[in-house]
């Protein structure tokens, strides 16, 4: 048998986005340290549950990291202590006896559906808006036809791992949520197949972002601290750069 | 018993020689005039690389479509989580690949039980499908050069596979989604995420419509189009610990099968060989490791049992057993995924496995780091050693990973066509849900590919065969069809919720897991079969009486809505053991100890098996329907796999 943590846990809880919410304390007793963070939430469940009571609602599916569905704010941070998705946060990294607090992503642009679940789709429309290269399907050219440096596709890579779990503007005081944004306008810019759409994209993302009613970047970096793909605020810059030229054509045009 | 054997309906594999069978039933294909496509609705369900590749071409197309997943966006589907790459006969490494020989490997690695058409089809459009997502802005990893870079994969002999780091799935995912986003924007594609699929409408026995469950708010909806896509995915989580997804389901897939869909091959499972090994009772899914480490790790366990709790440092060179590198010398440790897992299981079956519960081998990564240095090797594998230490606590850069298999991927899903589309006129299967062209295994780097052609290759050309005859619109949500499946959906959710019994969803679904393992895993016999029979219904029966649903149907439900894929699992895990025990030969991932060599390799019969098991719902799960589809062989002649 492994060694095991008596937990104490703060869970936020609300029925709906009209709830106003609450925290409540439950007795996490018994926790395996192997288990996952989200492993420790389903124990929880499952003993909420045999007790008639009703289990915490929170988004999930992959458990490896890759799929963005996690997203608790744990202990005031997105994704909790470590740089990773809350799935690959283990209970290792607390101590017998802690107090957790365990949050939804919070903005108002993310309304909260119950309990730690939050609404994203507005993630969507933002891509919607231009995060695309503008290819039928059947109409590309051969693969190898058009070279990119490698630099450049590390670079794209880099900016593409993003996995749009939202914990940038979970963590961003203004809630903005320009890291996201930035890092697929960036991602698309480094290509030679996205360049022809980037005015166009950068001008559009952007706007949609404001009217998804998203905040605007103040530089405080909490966005790359909390990014569990390690995504560079830079890409922010470089998409303010992309941005002014787009508007300052737009606008003598 | 079995009931005895009857034929499919036509594959309606298309006549000619069989490099010219696709691109001739391109051209035979019939064609719907621009303007009358718009008034056809096309309804997909998921969105992984089939579905959202499916939906994106068809809305480019002009049909109207309408896309459902479970998920709160489609980006999340788990097509997402596929690590290694696609593979694509592109030969840009000179390395004597071409379309025959991806053809050839793959239907060698499936152990000659996929149908050739299907399969060389996959691999002409295998090209298509790096042009059109290096054009959509995929950053596959590329040589200095510029040009795109190639790895070999498990069981091929060429470099072949095209990747992106080890998150070749989520960029070619992206890609998809960022293509049915900007068809969202458009206007041409109906988006509703967190909506499950809980039955499918037949109309005149044509698949006409969906019904849904509304995860937010709890409502049951009806939608109709003029035919159904499924994007729905594998049935791996009926072993409930695999490495799919928490919501991966078998429930859209299965409720097709009850409306009279066949079930193709529902016993060929994959056991991927590189996962991390399980660790505690409370898991709630295992995680894989790339294979693609198989390129520069090497797989051992010790010589002697003795030497097992060593630590690994401790155990000399020549008191290891390089298994794989033994067994099989021309593959070695990148002998296809079937094979590597099996030799795992011996080895441990022995005695000779490696840490907690003696359920693991190792995978070691010294000789690699060695050579190349630790820069090279992190360059190559960085997120899946993050990964790996994340969740273990260990540094692989410096201790061997200790890996175990793991389910992985069904081969088996849904029976279709050549144009994809079932025995119900009108519902098409696409991607990992229908019984592909996998035949009784797959390789690695293939899911990706066939995901891919499906959904933006196959079925934009093929669903024309089927809409051409039919006139758009003319089925409508009124029709009663509707309102007697939505009926139907209410009751077995009231149902659920008004068992009120003491256990939860996941008890019975751990429970289920655990037997399926042991009586249908890695593998299986004619007694584990029989038991496995025998206990299912029992369970089910247990979960009928014994069930406890908190909470509402009108509500946001997850309990409710794990319960309704449960309660699936435990009807198709009946099915899956019946073809394990009826299908009486070894092949692929599935091993029956009966039929196996000397030195314990599996033996297939292709006297007596060689032909696709479709099974129909007969009403009662003891008694399924058998259909046989036989597998013809005009170019490459079976012959025994040997990886030595």
């Amino acid at each position: 048998m492994s060694e095991t943590l008596n937990l104490i846990l703060k869970v936020w809880r609300q029925q709906g986005p009209a709830d106003v919410g609450r925290f409540e304390e439950i007795d996490a007793k018994g926790i395996p340290v192997d288990a996952s963070f989200l492993e420790m939430l389903d124990i929880i469940n499952e003993r909420l549950i045999e007790n008639g009571a009703d289990p915490v609602a929170f988004d999930h599916d992959c458990r490896e990291g890759i799929c963005g569905t996690c997203s608790l704010v744990i202990n005031g941070m997105p994704h909790g202590p470590k740089q990773t998705t809350t799935c690959q946060l283990h209970m290792r990294s607390f101590r017998d006896g802690d107090v957790i607090w365990i949050e939804p992503f919070r903005a108002n642009a993310f309304p909260v559906i119950k309990d730690l679940t939050v609404d994203r789709t507005a993630f969507d429309r933002i891509i919607a808006a231009g995060g695309y290269v503008s290819v039928r399907t059947g109409a590309a050219p051969d693969a190898n036809s058009m070279p990119v440096p490698k630099e450049q596709a590390d670079d794209a890579f880099d900016a593409a791992t993003c996995i749009g779990c939202g914990a940038c503007v979970a963590a961003c005081p203004n809630a903005s949520a320009m890291l996201f944004a930035a890092a697929k306008i960036g991602h698309l810019d480094s290509l030679p197949q996205g360049k022809p759409e980037t005015r166009r994209r950068v001008l559009a993302m952007v706007r949609t972002m404001d009217a998804e009613g998203f905040g605007n970047c103040t530089n405080h970096y909490e966005c790359e601290a909390a990014c569990p793909k390690e995504i560079s605020a830079d890409w922010i810059t470089r998409m303010n750069r992309l941005h002014n030229k787009a508007a300052t054509i737009e606008a003598v045009r | 018993m079995i009931q005895p054997l009857t034929a499919t309906p036509d594959a309606r594999i298309p006549a000619g020689p069989l490099d010219r069978k696709w691109s001739r039933h391109r051209q035979d294909s019939r064609l719907i005039n621009p303007k009358n496509k718009r008034k056809f609705r096309v309804i997909v369900v998921g969105t992984g690389l089939a579905g959202a590749a499916a939906a994106a071409s068809l809305s480019e197309l002009g049909y109207k479509v309408s896309v459902f997943c479970f998920h709160d966006s489609p980006r999340r589907a788990h097509s997402i989580a596929a690590q290694g790459g696609i593979n694509a006969a592109k030969n840009y490494q000179n390395d004597g690949d071409s379309v025959h020989r991806l053809f050839y490997d793959t239907i060698k690695g499936g152990d000659f039980r996929a149908r050739e058409a299907n399969v060389h089809r996959l691999a002409e459009i295998s090209l298509q499908i790096i042009d059109q997502c290096v054009a959509q802005g995929v950053p596959f990893a590329r040589e200095y050069g510029g040009l795109l870079a190639n790895r070999s994969f498990g069981g091929a002999q060429v470099s072949r596979t095209f990747y992106a780091r080890g998150q070749t799935g989520q960029q070619l995912l992206l890609g998809a989604y960022a293509a049915l986003e900007k068809e969202i924007a458009r206007g041409n594609v109906e988006m509703h995420s967190r909506s499950e699929m809980l039955d499918l409408v037949l109309v005149d026995g044509h698949a006409k419509g969906i019904v849904t469950r509304d995860l937010v708010n709890g409502r049951i909806e009806t939608h109709a189009g003029d035919c159904v896509l499924l994007c729905t995915g594998g049935y791996a989580n009926v072993f409930y610990l695999s490495t799919n997804a928490i919501g991966s389901n078998v429930t859209a897939a299965w409720r097709a099968h009850k409306r009279g869909a066949l079930f193709a091959n529902p016993c060929f499972t994959q056991i991927h060989p590189t996962c991390i090994p399980v660790h505690g009772d409370y898991q709630s899914k295992l995680t894989l490791m790339s294979e693609s480490l198989r390129n520069d790790g090497r797989v051992w366990v010790p010589k002697r049992k003795e030497d097992c709790g060593k630590a690994p440092d401790q155990i000399a060179e020549q008191d290891r057993d390089y298994f794989l590198e033994r067994k099989y010398p021309s593959f070695g440790n990148l002998a296809p995924r079937d094979i590597s897992s099996r030799a795992a299981k011996e080895v441990c079956d022995e005695g000779r496995g490696v840490g907690p519960g003696g359920l693991g081998v190792y995978l070691d990564f010294a000789e690699a780091v060695a050579e190349f240095g630790e820069d090279t090797i992190r360059d190559r594998y960085a997120n899946l050693f993050d990964m790996y230490a994340q969740i273990t606590g260990e540094n692989p850069y410096k201790t061997p990973m200790r890996i175990y298999p793991a389910v992985h991927y069904t081969m088996g899903g849904l029976w279709v066509d050549y144009n994809l589309m079932s025995n119900l006129p009108g519902l098409h299967v696409l991607g990992e849900a229908n019984f592909s062209d996998h035949g009784a295994n797959r390789l690695g780097a293939s899911a990706l590919m066939q995901g891919l052609a499906d959904g933006y290759f196959v079925i934009p050309v093929t669903v024309a065969n089927y809409l051409a005859d039919e006139t758009p619109g003319a089925v409508t949500a009124g029709h009663d069809a509707f309102r007697e499946t939505e009926k139907s959906v209410r009751d077995a959710t009231d149902r659920l919720l008004g068992i009120r019994g003491r256990r939860t969803a996941t008890s019975f679904h751990r429970e289920l897991g655990l037997l399926m393992w042991e009586n249908c895993g890695m593998a299986r016999s004619r007694q584990s079969l029989t038991e496995a029979l025998q206990r299912i219904p029992e369970l089910r029966a247990e979960f009928w009486e014994n069930l406890r649903v908190p909470g509402s149907g009108e509500s946001f439900n997850q309990q409710l809505e794990l319960a309704g894929r449960v309660a699936d699992y435990l009807e198709f895990a009946e099915l899956m053991c019946h073809d394990a025990l009826h299908r009486e030969e070894s092949c692929g991932g599935h091993f029956r100890v009966e039929h196996q060599t000397g030195d314990g390799e599996a033996m297939r019969n292709d006297e007596d098996f060689s032909f696709v098991s479709a099974w129909e719902h007969t009403g009662d799960f003891s008694k399924p329907q058998l259909h046989s589809e036989p597998l013809e062989f005009d170019v490459v002649k079976p012959s025994v796999r040997s990886y030595k």
